[in-house]
């Protein structure tokens, strides 16, 4: 089984992929509390952009709306937790299973009524809207005052509770992202994954060969949706207070589709790869423009023009991404004769 | 006996009756071929008989099963297979995938779906060009994928929309063999159209022929190309 996984990889990438690893499973020694911080927003938006790209790099259906999935995951395991006592574990599978519902609507209405590329975009953007004025007027979420999960022993380690330090959380993600790689990888080499990749590459040829399409586009929705949902809970447990306008909101999805857009969409690595370019890159255009800002200088949305313009040179430049440009460089993938 | 019955069959787009009570059959493990000038609606009668588009009229039956009502990937496990004249590669797989695709259809197993690819791509002489882009392929190549591609399916009948336009005579040659051995070998059915007539006169044992979506003539191959009906719409009037 592992050496089926690790078959293809070509030496000098599995040499790279160990140390990076290493790297990543002592970083809590060597960092400060601050480093730590954005190391943690790193592995979040790896595990989304995971998460977003079964569905757009792997089906080729674009969400912008998956702070929907998200939120659901986010909500279910805050209330369940703080108004029931369920472990957020058990939030987790509850929440993956409202996302999953909600993504199986989503996905119905826009196949059957053929709402293609980026008019289904605008419908994923729709619902995810939807929600936050619903969730903004939930009384029994807090409504737009916010839900807030108890603050524990900072710490503790209560695994079960996902009660505990910023270093369990770090670790608990980087499970997640390691998870997903691994989950992403077995899908792509799976007779699901190669239906997906058809239907992604034409559709209608898909449906010649005789591969259902709506049903593996619905499976490509729900398993997304799910993943971002579990996402969504850990997410809620590490800040422990939720608001519909930041939790459901259009940034927020937009946040988990460029890390993997930057990396590279429909590839394994990218998602990883593109949020260890563009977090540690927007954190630190915010620590240096902090000097301006007290200076009276209000450059408030310096990061998302900072997002705008790595969106804008990824396209100009690389459109598939940085990793495959990365891999092809140091001949990190197998090869295969792309040029003729 | 009769693998594929078309009966009736009629299609209009908004102003023109692209099909217009079209019938035919094809024998179980014939070849017959679909011809006509362009616009006669042959790749439209493919399109309904794949299921792509919908019949406004007329019956479509696969040894008795009703195929006119079903989705395209139902009319697929039934046991038809198509190429498109307008080749659609899947173009950022490379060639060896988008043949397993085809494969998988039938077979569940990774592995042996591989085997069987690979078998195809070897017969279609594709198997040097495996691990490229399918997207990089020259256009004959990317035809001859389209074929390797529904074959992974196992159909029963085969619809080819003309995979040798673009073949130099002895790689249309080469393609002639190759559907005759599938046909003799495999007992694959064959309804093609094609405007290379060296290929129709190699391989049909029946001809149909379409013109502004009408069926004008059918019979064996030397008989209809001396229809005097077909070679004025072929020619023009004057030539009969």
């Amino acid at each position: 089984m592992i050496r089926a996984w690790l078959g293809p990889i070509p030496p000098r990438a599995r040499i790279l992929l160990l140390i990076v690893l290493v790297l990543l499973l002592a970083a809590p020694w060597f960092v400060d509390t601050y480093v730590l911080s954005v190391l943690i927003i790193v592995l979040y938006v790896a595990y989304m952009g995971q998460a977003w790209n079964i569905m757009m790099g792997f089906a080729g259906l674009l969400s912008i709306g998956h702070a929907l999935y998200f939120g659901i995951g986010a909500y279910t395991g805050a209330v369940l937790y703080m108004n029931f006592g369920v472990s957020p574990w058990i939030g987790m599978i509850a929440g993956g299973l409202l996302a999953a519902v909600a993504g199986a609507i989503i996905g119905a209405l826009g196949f059957r009524f053929r709402i293609t590329g980026v008019y289904f975009a605008l419908l994923t953007i729709a619902f995810a809207e939807f929600a936050r004025i619903l969730m903004d007027n939930f009384a029994y979420t807090g409504a737009s005052g916010g839900f807030f999960i108890k603050l524990g022993d900072p710490h503790a380690f209560d695994l079960w509770n996902l009660r505990g330090s910023p270093v369990m959380f770090y670790y608990l993600w980087l499970a997640f992202v390691i998870g997903a790689l691994l989950l992403c990888r077995g899908l792509l080499s799976s007779r699901l994954g190669y239906f997906w990749l058809a239907i992604r590459e034409d559709q209608e040829a898909a449906q010649a060969l005789g591969i259902n399409v709506f049903r593996y586009k619905m499976g490509a929705v729900v398993l997304s949706a799910a993943l971002t949902a579990v996402g969504g809970v850990i997410y809620a447990f590490y800040n422990n207070n939720l608001f519909p306008a930041t939790t459901f909101n259009v940034g927020r999805s937009v946040e988990m589709l460029l890390g993997a857009t930057i990396g590279g969409v429909g590839t394994l690595m990218g998602p990883i790869v593109g949020a260890f370019i563009l977090t540690p890159m927007g954190e630190g255009l915010t620590i240096l423009v902090q000097p301006l800002q007290q200076g009276g200088l209000h450059l408030d949305g310096i990061k998302q023009v900072f997002y705008g313009l790595a969106v804008i040179a990824i396209v100009v430049f690389q459109r598939r991404g940085v990793w495959p440009w990365l891999a092809r460089l140091f001949h990190l993938e197998s090869r295969r004769d792309d040029r003729s | 006996m009769s693998a594929l019955s078309v009966r009736h069959l009629s299609k209009r787009f908004r102003g023109l009756q692209a099909v217009n009570s079209v019938s035919f059959e094809v024998p179980d493990r014939g070849i017959v071929a679909l011809i006509g000038p362009n616009g006669a609606g042959k790749t439209t009668t493919f399109n309904l008989i794949a299921g792509a588009i919908r019949a406004d009229g007329g019956e479509i039956s696969l040894d008795g099963l009703r195929l006119d009502r079903l989705p395209p990937h139902r009319i697929c496990a039934a046991g038809v297979a198509r190429t498109f004249q307008l080749v659609r590669p899947f173009g950022e797989l490379d060639v060896a995938d988008n043949v397993l695709v085809g494969c998988l259809h039938g077979e569940r197993d990774i592995g042996r779906a591989r085997d069987a690819a690979r078998d195809i791509l070897q017969k279609l002489g594709l198997w040097e060009q495996r691990r490229r882009l399918a997207s990089s392929l020259t256009l004959p190549d990317r035809k001859r994928l389209e074929v390797a591609r529904a074959l992974g399916t196992r159909p029963k009948i085969l619809l080819l929309d003309e995979v040798m336009a673009g073949l130099r005579p002895v790689e249309t040659d080469q393609m002639v063999a190759f559907f005759r051995a599938i046909n003799r070998d495999l007992g694959v059915t064959i309804l093609l159209t094609e405007h290379v007539m060296r290929a129709v006169m190699a391989l049909a044992q029946h001809i149909v022929v379409l013109n502004h979506g009408e069926k004008i003539a059918e019979g064996a191959p030397q008989q209809v190309v001396r229809d005097p009906a077909v070679l004025e719409c072929y020619l023009g009037e004057e030539a009969v």
